[in-house]
């Protein structure tokens, strides 16, 4: 699996990590319980188009959000995980 | 027919043209009392120890390929109990001591063997953190023995002791854990739920849930629907998919471990060993390949195949620890996907939904808990109430906080 880093290029997989799911959103330190249940804990896990964190840790350093297929290993598209923060602030 | 000496000599001497098949090949009813989703070991053990302890035979596996082609027949074949909590420490004795007497009860051979497994430590924490654990299964009552180096250099020869970049100060060894033939574990139970009027349905996919009011009453198939007072969920790996056709979303990933096994030798490793400074577990199965394998590749897959720089890592780990493995050829390497729960531990309970039961989140460690699973989600099913040997792995501990982290890793499935 090669993963295509928008500031260094296609890189081996070898050079990332791996975090996570990024599908869901944080909820708000104020939110119930339970919203923080289902964010913590609960997952969609498809078999297929999936949305992750991972870090280019022997590369860049950035964080990126890696849309990937889980079936076939297929990368779809990556972007910096800056952009999603950044629109969220 | 029942397996035995006799049986076997008659055979020899007939060009092995009396043997019946091991269970029936059934067209589906219409219904069924308990439908189980899933013909692997904890589906197929569940199975029989429906009809067997609790009488309720009027019962059908669902299995959307051949028995035995998932995960059951895709692991190390690694048997043991040697766990730190309580939960965990009962519930796989309880599976040990069902091992110990399996071949006898379903008249099956399956191989048992137990060659003992030894958990080497490299320092003087993880000394510590490995004599808590033994200490915490002796007070059990499981058998646990903490060895030191001499002890371990006399017990596993080849293994480098002190010319090591983290040298062996000793080990953890549960002398009655050991290794299985795992398809036969598959055959043996499907046999013997089949003998006890089990229907097996191979090459029946499950596609979809019949719910009518917060109540299941059946289960939609590639062969038509079929009806069920009960349906039992065993599906690891792709646990997710058939929760979602009940709407339930699970704690849970799916991630992909990888397995490896050798060209065959003769014997060179009498026993189970796992390397404590890295994660690496090795046996040498009886054909003479050495099993082996490590962590999970640690991304969400469903592919069934992993990555090389995983068998990079797992092939570092074992040459570390036996140089002398450097020299083999390494024949078949494969994927199998694991439900990876978010505590590292399973859940065998019920489900929001009356009727519905689930058996999921076995991480890379359900092999050997394949009897106790079964026998846990049987009684959890025939009875609509957990053992307390399962009472602990409830699907909703996640909320109320008493979750069962061995590893104390925390919420982070990738890790366990």
């Amino acid at each position: 699996m090669r993963i295509p880093c928008p500031y260094c290029g296609e890189r081996s997989r070898e050079e990332f990590t791996v975090l996570g799911s990024a599908e869901a959103e944080r909820p708000s330190p104020t939110a119930s319980a339970e919203s923080w249940v289902v964010y913590l804990h609960l997952r969609a896990n498809p078999a297929g188009v999936h949305q992750e964190f991972w870090h280019h840790t022997h590369g860049c350093r950035a964080w990126l959000i890696v849309t990937r297929d889980t079936v076939t290993h297929t990368v779809l598209a990556v972007t910096p995980a800056l952009d999603r923060a950044r629109a969220a602030a | 027919m029942r397996y035995s000496a006799i049986t076997l000599l008659r055979n020899a001497f007939s060009g092995n043209r009396l043997w019946t098949p091991a269970w029936r090949d059934p067209e589906p009813k219409p219904g069924y009392d308990t439908v189980i989703i899933g013909g692997g070991g904890h589906g197929l053990a569940t199975a029989y120890y429906l009809a067997a302890e609790h009488g309720v035979s009027n019962v059908a596996v669902l299995e959307k390929g051949l028995i035995g082609s998932g995960n059951v027949g895709r692991n190390t074949t690694i048997i043991r109990s040697n766990y730190l909590l309580p939960a965990n420490t009962h519930f796989y004795e309880h599976s040990l001591k069902l091992w110990e007497g399996l071949e006898r009860e379903l008249n099956y051979n399956a191989m048992v063997s137990q060659r003992g497994v030894l958990n080497l430590f490299h320092s003087d924490a993880q000394r510590d953190a490995y004599a808590r654990r033994g200490n915490a299964m002796l007070l059990a009552g499981v058998d646990a023995e903490l060895l030191d180096a001499e002890a371990v250099r006399a017990m596993v020869p080849g293994l480098v002791i002190d010319d090591a970049r983290f040298p062996v100060r000793g080990g953890l060894l549960q002398r009655r854990g050991g290794t299985v033939r795992h398809d036969a574990v598959a055959w043996g139970y499907a046999r013997a739920a089949d003998g006890r009027g089990v229907d097996i349905l191979q090459n029946t996919e499950v596609v979809g849930m019949r719910i009518e009011r917060g109540r299941v009453v059946g289960v939609e198939t590639t062969r038509g629907f079929i009806a069920a007072r009960r349906v039992g969920i065993a599906v690891a790996g792709h646990s997710s998919q058939v929760a979602a056709m009940a709407g339930l979303r699970l704690p849970i990933e799916s991630h992909v471990l990888q397995a490896f096994v050798s060209e065959a030798v003769k014997p060179v490793l009498d026993t189970v060993v796992t390397f404590g400074a890295g994660h690496f577990y090795i046996s040498q199965s009886d054909k003479g390949g050495l099993v082996f394998g490590g962590d999970i590749d640690g991304y969400n897959s469903y592919a069934q195949r992993g990555s090389l720089a995983v068998v990079k890592d797992v092939m570092e780990s074992a040459v570390a620890l036996f140089p002398r493995f450097s020299r083999l050829r390494y024949l078949r390497q494969w994927g199998g996907i694991m439900d990876m729960s978010m505590d590292g531990s399973p859940i065998i309970d019920r489900t929001p939904i009356e009727g519905l039961y689930i058996n999921c989140g076995w991480c890379y460690g359900g092999f050997k808990a394949t009897p106790a699973s079964g026998w846990c989600f049987a009684h959890t099913i025939a009875t609509g109430a957990p053992h307390p040997l399962n009472a602990p792995f409830r699907l909703d501990r996640f909320a109320s906080g008493a979750v069962i982290d061995e590893k104390g890793a925390g919420a982070q499935a990738n890790l366990h």
